[in-house]
């Protein structure tokens, strides 16, 4: 059924499109105007109808949550709002009280350590392994599939898991560590709020990095072979033939990555739930955590959706200042 | 330069795109299936929604459920949900009008949710509440009207490895000194003398209440001396290193397996554990949670679930729903729902008689007429004093705050 309205559609603007020019030839005084304006508004029809899907797409799956969380930010949201569908608009009390509450600041540094933290990892361990696996040695393959691993498994799973590796007592990372000469006592690597934060990073570098080193690695094998032999007899090797020429012809993948990983970092919610719950005593808590208990714990979505607000205009910064930099060293 | 141009769009294009997709993330959790719908289906057909997911309880409800469906000339369709997402699940029901015809809370829930106007007066049904434990009746009433009926309830208490006490020749602690000096006495060879939950949720908040109940301290304003005193004995144990770290993340789950390990001589927890810990073996003991003095009262929590009849707009089926609410919480099923889930009935006489011929629950049984409701005094208010109070304990146990200030900072927000 729509398969066969695509191919009428598409007959139809290809038939335009074919008429175009042949109208462009003929002379104007031969009353050829509304013919011609007439075959350019069909034209124009079916270039919109392409769209149509596109559009109706986006408005309803991105346009709509959006424009929806936005006005949320602004509504006072209860439990009775569930019932009554009464949410009044409240002007900008959510943000003041969102703004204002003792566990914003702590959040909001929160977020940056994390987010840089976990980026800073995840790239420079995941860059290591893309360029480690450019060679070729025996099981090459093998590894580089069971690198995938981590983004393999459940995350809830996963959590799980680590849960019990950073286990104070019992865990098999204190275990381990008690076998070396100079560690003293065990650290409490979950509930502490000194280690709390760290440890949280740690479990999420070792999530991202197959995404870093997958993508990055797909950017090396664009660069030709040529070069690094070209380099090679100029005395680039190594690490100047990093520098030099792996490095500049990477940009672009490096660009994407580190973009959407800044953006699916500061979001983090699930492995951040799962290990600490945001605790001990807040030492984990989020903006992105901070705004699901809002919304999902404590039923006040109009709070919950300005901190998701903050997080959309941080993401948006994120995203203009890097490019801009970006640009900038790319021109010159 | 024209294609590097077009690139360049083209990233900022995917860059900001990838930006805006950000909140849809959280807000699409908001969405969600609504499979189960109360209104549909012919009149005779009730829906009963709970959160009793496993077994044994799962069965032993529904035994129940059909029992009184049958005496209702009812048909039934039950809807288990998992306990963490019950409470969004209806507020979504609330909003599409699908609530189920007979709905289970957990009886610190039901005055947020009666609140909102989704639960039906049960008075205008004739239930009556003649019998039980005024702490009972309390948690189920939101200004005034009955909007709950719960047939059994649950607190915490001390348990205790007979075994490890008898080795260290430790009788169980009947008060806070006594408590401290036992589990630093007990802790020992990497074991813990005390298990707890202090966790960050409302789970750490129920596992606080008997001692900062008992010392006095009070929810309308946790900053007081009171209940600086019951944050004190916590920190004290926390120091001594009588209880674990790791406790600030258990839940009562994680300290029950921790107490079935032999990793903790005792554990503050409830009756759901015995069916646990009779599996594993551990030859344990049951007191009350040691008071702050000799003799001094200990005031426990109320625990357990309370059974409501939402407002879905067909008083017929109400009616019905509400005959099924008589009938789970008669006497006899009070008796049967006590003793398969090692719960206690709600109705005091009953209680009296259960605790008298089952030893094992005796000990909760006598809790049954001072067990105190969390919403008895601040209703619909009280999420966020349960808030309040795990943010003080935890800023106290490892946040580095001393517990006066703790309770201060977070009575203040």
């Amino acid at each position: 059924m729509s398969t066969r309205a695509d191919a009428g559609t598409l007959a139809s603007a290809s038939d335009a499109a074919a008429r175009q020019p042949r109208d462009g030839v003929q002379p104007p005084s031969r009353g050829g105007r509304p013919a011609r304006s007439s075959a350019r508004t069909k034209a124009r029809i079916a270039e919109l109808a392409f769209l149509v899907p596109a559009l109706v797409y986006l408005v309803l799956f991105f346009g709509y949550p959006v424009v929806k969380n936005l006005l949320m930010g602004f509504q006072e949201y209860t439990t009775k709002t569930f019932f009554t569908g009464e949410a009044p608009f409240v002007g900008l009390d959510n943000y003041t009280a969102v703004l204002g509450s003792s566990l914003f600041d702590k959040a909001l540094l929160n977020t940056v350590l994390f987010t840089a933290g976990s980026i800073l990892g995840q790239f420079v361990i995941g860059l290591a392994i893309a360029v480690f696996f450019r060679r070729s040695f025996p099981l090459n393959n093998v590894l580089r599939a069971l690198l995938l691993l981590p983004w393999l498994v459940p995350l809830i799973a996963s959590a799980a898991v680590w849960r019990w590796i950073l286990d104070t007592d019992y865990g098999a990372l204190n275990r381990a560590l008690q076998l070396l000469p100079f560690i003293d006592g065990n650290p409490a690597w979950l509930t502490s709020t000194s280690l709390a934060l760290i440890a949280v990073i740690g479990v999420n570098i070792w999530l991202g990095i197959p995404f870093n080193a997958t993508i990055l690695y797909g950017g090396l094998q664009e660069i030709p072979e040529e070069l690094y032999e070209a380099g090679a007899l100029d005395g680039a090797t190594g690490w100047r033939a990093f520098r030099h020429i792996t490095w500049p012809l990477l940009r672009p993948v490096v660009t994407v990555v580190l973009v959407l990983g800044v953006v699916y970092t500061l979001k983090v919610l699930d492995i951040i739930l799962g290990l600490t719950n945001g605790g001990p005593a807040n030492s984990t808590q989020t903006i992105a955590t901070l705004s699901y208990v809002r919304s999902f714990k404590e039923f006040d979505f109009g709070q919950g959706a300005a901190l998701g607000n903050v997080l959309v205009l941080l993401s948006l910064l994120f995203a203009v200042v890097y490019l801009r930099l970006n640009r900038k060293a790319v021109d010159e | 330069m024209c294609p590097m141009a077009r690139r360049r769009v083209l990233k900022t294009t995917l860059a900001a795109s990838a930006a805006l997709l950000l909140p849809l993330t959280l807000a699409a959790c908001g969405g969600g299936s609504d499979e189960a719908s109360g209104t549909g289906g012919d009149a005779g057909t009730l829906t009963i929604q709970d959160y009793y997911n496993d077994d044994p309880g799962k069965t032993v409800w529904e035994g129940v459920y059909n029992a009184c469906a049958e005496a209702a000339g009812v048909e039934i369709d039950v809807v288990h949900v998992p306990g963490s997402d019950l409470i969004s699940k209806v507020l979504q029901q609330a909003q599409s009008k699908t609530m189920p015809d007979v709905l289970m809370l957990d009886n610190p829930d039901l005055q947020q949710i009666a609140a909102s106007g989704a639960l039906a007066d049960l008075e205008q049904f004739d239930v009556s509440t003649d019998g039980y434990a005024e702490g009972i009746v309390q948690a189920s009433t939101y200004d005034g009207k009955l909007y709950g009926l719960q047939p059994i309830t649950n607190s915490i208490a001390l348990f205790y490895n007979k075994q490890l006490l008898a080795d260290a020749g430790i009788q169980p602690p009947t008060t806070w000194d006594e408590l401290k000096t036992a589990s630093a006495a007990l802790t020992k060879d990497g074991k813990y003398g005390l298990a707890l939950s202090a966790i960050n949720t409302y789970e750490g908040t129920w596992q606080f209440l008997p001692f900062f109940w008992s010392a006095g301290g009070d929810e309308k304003d946790i900053n007081t001396p009171e209940a600086a005193q019951a944050l004190q004995l916590w920190v004290d144990m926390f120091q001594a290193g009588s209880i674990s770290q790791s406790a600030v993340n258990w839940t009562q789950a994680d300290v029950n397996d921790q107490f079935k390990a032999g990793n903790a001589a005792m554990m503050v927890n409830g009756p759901w554990q015995f069916p646990s810990l009779a599996e594993s073996g551990v030859d344990y003991g049951v007191v009350p949670i040691p008071a702050p003095t000799a003799g001094a009262p200990t005031v426990s929590p109320l625990g357990g679930e309370t059974w409501t009849v939402p407002e879905t707009g067909n008083p017929d089926k109400q009616a019905k729903a509400a005959e099924i609410i008589k009938c789970i919480n008669s006497d006899d099923n009070q008796l049967l729902l006590a003793e398969e889930n090692n719960t206690v009935p709600t109705k005091t006489a009953i209680a009296e008689q259960y605790g008298a011929t089952n030893p094992a629950v005796k000990g909760f049984a006598d809790l049954v007429p001072d067990l105190r409701a969390r919403t008895g005094e601040l209703g619909e208010e009280w999420p966020a004093a349960a808030t309040k109070i795990y943010t003080a304990v935890q800023e106290a146990l490892v946040g580095g705050k001393s517990p006066e200030q703790a309770l201060a900072d977070a009575q203040n927000g």
